[in-house]
């Protein structure tokens, strides 16, 4: 190996292989230690955990990032349903509204033309009831004038002029057949 | 002689310190180890200062190598591991800054020096056996006794157990420090092969491409090693690790 091989060539041009040249041991392990010891003080005491809560804040903050982006996220979609709810009951109030309203409007018709028949029945009836009193009227004036005809006629032909309740009697006896 | 391959690894000291008659003066290697340090701590402190929520480069860069980092423990040792974290980031930021270092010319590279690298895993088995013995107490041993082996074999598993144990600290730095030292020679003995042909004339000049190319191809073959020793060796911690944490396997 190279190095005991330097090490011999060193050591044969009279000084000694400097890494193995012990009186310089003390100095460099006294100075080693202050060296290494003031590394290991900043890091143990200011880098380290200067580092670590960086980390550690970089690892909260993206955390609790994720955990409000989930929080949006949930409201996001309860708004949706929310919007989805409402739409579908606007719909479905819609709906209610226009078979109410087509309900009602036919009931309406309905109660218009059933009035307008019970009228047109009405006035049909009254009609009917003054044709029959006229009518009966007129019966009862034919049955007058057949009286009095009778009257006449048999005051013509018979010498004894009947009673005119007689004739009457007679008359509606007739009528009656 | 600029074209010894070990020059680099010379240190000289820059301010002479002694104290108790031990020589601690502040040298190329001191420096290097500081600014290495500094390094580190501005990277990933400058670069978190924004505490953006969104990393900007710099940031994002850090954020990365934490959690890198964190990912490889949380593998190896489960999240009881994570309370060594700071422990393995401080290792494999530091041997990543030092090895990136070295790659620039000039610049001397701290973890091509095996005292460095054995002090470092030392530190590694020495927080494995401390928190293993704390925290189980002698069922720390039960780690050098596998489940479910002969009792006439057990003697011998357990003491290739216990050599292989003992051997952990050796392995852990002679691999950071061999990969450092060899890259970084070997950088130095193709790139003097460059100047040395170059002085052989026009024939020379030609033939010098070759080893120029291999440069060229080492370098960046170092940056991969550099990042990859730094790699293996948090990864090797936090296995390591995970023994001290569950020793029965």
């Amino acid at each position: 190996m190279a190095t005991t091989e330097d090490a011999v060539n060193a050591a044969a041009g009279g000084g000694a292989f400097p890494p193995f040249d012990t009186s310089t041991y003390a100095s460099q392990l006294f100075w080693l230690v202050i060296a290494f010891g003031l590394v290991y003080y900043v890091i143990s005491k200011i880098a380290g955990p200067r580092i670590s809560g960086i980390l550690e804040d970089r690892h909260d903050r993206i955390a609790s990032d994720i955990a409000e982006a989930e929080r949006l996220k949930r409201e996001t979609d309860e708004a949706m349903e929310t919007y989805e709810k409402a739409l579908s009951d606007a719909r479905s109030r819609a709906q209610t509204l226009a078979t109410e309203t087509r309900d009602k409007l036919t009931a309406e018709t309905t109660a218009k033309r059933q009035a307008s028949e019970a009228e047109l029945n009405e006035k049909l009836a009254e009609a009917e009831t003054r044709i029959a009193s006229i009518k009966s009227e007129a019966l009862e004036q034919v049955d007058s004038i057949a009286t009095d005809a009778v009257s006449a006629i048999m005051g013509k032909l018979a010498p004894k002029t009947p009673t005119a309740a007689a004739v009457k009697k007679a008359v509606t006896a007739v009528a009656k057949s | 002689m600029a074209n010894d391959p070990i020059k680099q690894f010379e240190i000289h000291s820059i301010v002479p310190i002694e104290i108790a008659g031990i020589d601690f003066s502040f040298t190329n290697s001191s420096l290097f180890m500081l600014a290495t340090t500094g390094a580190v701590s501005a990277f990933l402190v400058l670069s978190t200062s924004g505490r953006g929520l969104v990393p900007n480069r710099w940031q994002s860069a850090a954020e990365m190598s934490y959690e890198f980092v964190a990912g490889m423990l949380r593998d190896a040792a489960g999240t009881q591991g994570m309370k060594f974290f700071p422990l393995v980031f401080s290792l494999f930021m530091f041997v990543l800054f030092a090895n990136l270092f070295g790659m620039f010319p000039y610049f001397f590279t701290v973890t091509s020096h095996i005292i460095v690298t054995f002090a470092l895993a030392m530190l590694v088995i020495g927080t494995v056996v401390l928190y293993g013995f704390m925290k189980h107490g002698l069922g720390f041993l039960k780690l050098f006794v596998p489940e479910g082996v002969p009792v006439v074999l057990l003697p011998l598993v357990c003491a290739i157990e216990v050599i292989s144990f003992l051997s952990r600290p050796i392995s852990l730095s002679v691999r950071l420090f061999a990969n450092m030292l060899a890259g970084h020679i070997t950088l130095k003995v193709f790139a003097g092969f460059i100047v040395s042909l170059s002085g052989f004339g026009l024939i020379g000049i030609g033939g010098s491409i070759l080893p120029l190319i291999m440069t060229v191809a080492i370098t960046a073959l170092e940056f991969l090693v550099s990042f990859l020793q730094a790699y293996v060796f948090a990864v090797l911690t936090c296995m390591y690790l995970n023994d001290a944490l569950h020793p029965s396997h």
